[in-house]
């Protein structure tokens, strides 16, 4: 048949010679290659045990900031629930009380703040769309669970230690 | 009376104001109004948002007005032409405008109820600036008390009137009003009564920011986090026929308002027994989902039905291209 492109190649299949016919001159030289890489330096981390450098911008679990005086900045304003695209964050506000004005910055703060890991991308919208400076993706890897419950962190495992402790 | 508003002509009747007649119109050429509310009498004329240029007085006197007018107040003449996006002048006018209604304006949308329905939001994120240039300490007051039902935060007033109108003629007699003069004036009860009045919760309804805000709602979510669906029932008040909003959150009823129309104004007042006590879907025979603009963040992750372009509807070439979409939306 006529080629098309004239940049058809037609392949040559000329039977094997002596050497490549026999087995071993073949299987020495892939045993080398083999050998080579027991005396190179390993590639895999041991990871949880190991861990490798984050780059700068990495985006890792989520923690809810505190002020200068230990005050939980987040407001419940739901920016971050709104645009998230995962759908991933929920929270319920509450009022704050008379007393309680060294444990919340403002009037207004969450009284439940859940975010669900497993809806989570880490897209850090939720980090750009904070108002108040109150959610950075700071943290670590994520680490793997048995059950799905255990992946939706309240804010036992979001808030911040507070200060001087 | 023919009346020409940034290039578009319209006849109107004798004794319609200027933002009237925009909003006989529509679109964009409506003049942005804080104060002025078309169901309350007297009202307009405070806050100097609807600032507008008349070019041309009027058929028989043509000169221009020498100052910008507000629109609210100043009534149509025969051969009218105002111009009001289409005015650098104007723009800028209301750029100083929303700059001043700023200056005190606490900045904590985040708290507040308000918001995602807010005027001065929409307004100060159209015209405004991002930075503020005052240095000065915001002016803040003496939390009132103003009863169970309505939260009165005064510091984010902006003294547009409406609550008072509202108090004069919506209600039988007024308890509530403003004391003081200029920068010190303030809306309070005189003797911190509580506004107990079967139709004060109307003032939440009109407030333009979150100076007045449902207090049974307060903190409880974002308005845009609820679902507003329309609802009716049959309301013993006379006054009050019983047609709402109900803001959804999952099965509950997390608060009822008046439906309020493009300009957010209410289409008719509601009796408080309606809006603070009746929050159980069995009190309402519900009629469907409000219809919310697509620009407002209210809307945002509500997904509506595809719609195709207009100008796809128009040409029979798209239209056979798209014969399947159509199909779908029908069905749906």
């Amino acid at each position: 048949m006529e080629s098309l492109t004239n940049r058809r190649k037609l392949i040559e299949s000329k039977p094997l010679n002596f050497l490549e016919r026999a087995y071993l001159p073949a299987i020495l030289s892939g045993l080398r290659i083999t050998g080579k890489h027991f005396f190179r330096k390993d590639v895999t981390i041991r990871y949880p045990e190991q861990k490798r450098e984050f780059s700068e911008n990495f985006r890792g679990q989520h923690s809810l900031k505190r002020d200068e005086e230990g005050r939980e900045r987040c407001t419940a304003c739901g920016l971050c629930a709104l645009s998230c695209p995962a759908e991933a964050i929920t929270m319920i506000a509450a009022e704050r009380q008379k007393g309680e004005e060294n444990l919340y910055r403002e009037e207004k703060y969450a009284a439940v703040y859940e975010i669900n890991m497993l809806r989570c991308i880490f897209c850090g919208l939720c980090e750009e769309a904070c108002p108040k400076e109150a959610i950075y993706l700071d943290g670590d890897i994520v680490p793997s669970n048995f059950l799905r419950k255990d992946f939706i962190y309240g804010k036992d495992k979001l808030v911040e230690a507070p200060l001087n402790q | 009376m023919k009346v020409t508003i940034d290039g578009i002509s319209v006849e109107v009747e004798a004794g319609t104001s200027i933002l009237n007649a925009a909003r006989v119109i529509g679109g964009d050429i409506v003049p942005p109004a804080m104060c002025y509310y078309s169901k309350l009498e007297g009202s307009g004329g405070k806050c100097r948002t609807c600032l507008v240029k008349v070019s041309k007085g009027s058929e028989k006197d043509p000169r221009p007005m020498p100052k910008l007018v507000a629109s609210c107040r100043t009534t149509v003449m025969d051969g009218m032409e105002v111009q009001n996006i289409t005015s650098p002048e104007v723009v800028e006018a209301r750029k100083g405008i929303v700059e001043m209604l700023l200056i005190n304006h606490p900045l904590d949308c985040p708290i507040c109820d308000q918001a995602g329905e807010c005027h001065l939001q929409d307004l100060g994120y159209e015209h405004g600036l991002a930075k503020t240039r005052y240095e000065f300490d915001r002016r803040t007051f003496e939390k009132t008390d103003i009863g169970d039902k309505i939260q009165l935060h005064m510091t984010r007033c902006i003294l547009c009137y409406r609550c008072v109108f509202v108090a004069d003629q919506i209600t039988d007699h007024r308890i509530h009003g403003i004391l003081n003069r200029g920068d010190h004036s303030e809306i309070s009860t005189y003797i911190q009564a509580a506004v107990d009045n079967d139709f004060s919760g109307n003032v939440i309804d009109v407030c333009p920011v979150g100076a007045l805000t449902d207090r049974t709602f307060r903190f409880k979510n974002r308005v845009w986090f609820t679902k507003p669906v329309d609802a009716h029932r049959d309301c013993d008040h006379e006054k009050c026929n019983g047609k709402v909003t109900l803001w959804y959150k999952g099965e509950d009823v997390l608060r009822v308002t008046a439906r309020k129309d493009v300009y957010g104004e209410v289409e008719e007042f509601i009796c408080n027994t309606c809006r603070f006590d009746k929050k159980k879907t069995a009190d309402w025979v519900i009629e469907g989902p409000r219809k919310i603009s697509h620009q407002s963040v209210i809307s945002s992750n509500h997904y509506d039905t595809l719609q195709p372009l207009p100008v796809v509807k128009t040409n029979p070439l798209l239209v056979e291209a798209n014969k399947e979409q159509f199909d779908r939306q029908t069905r749906l």
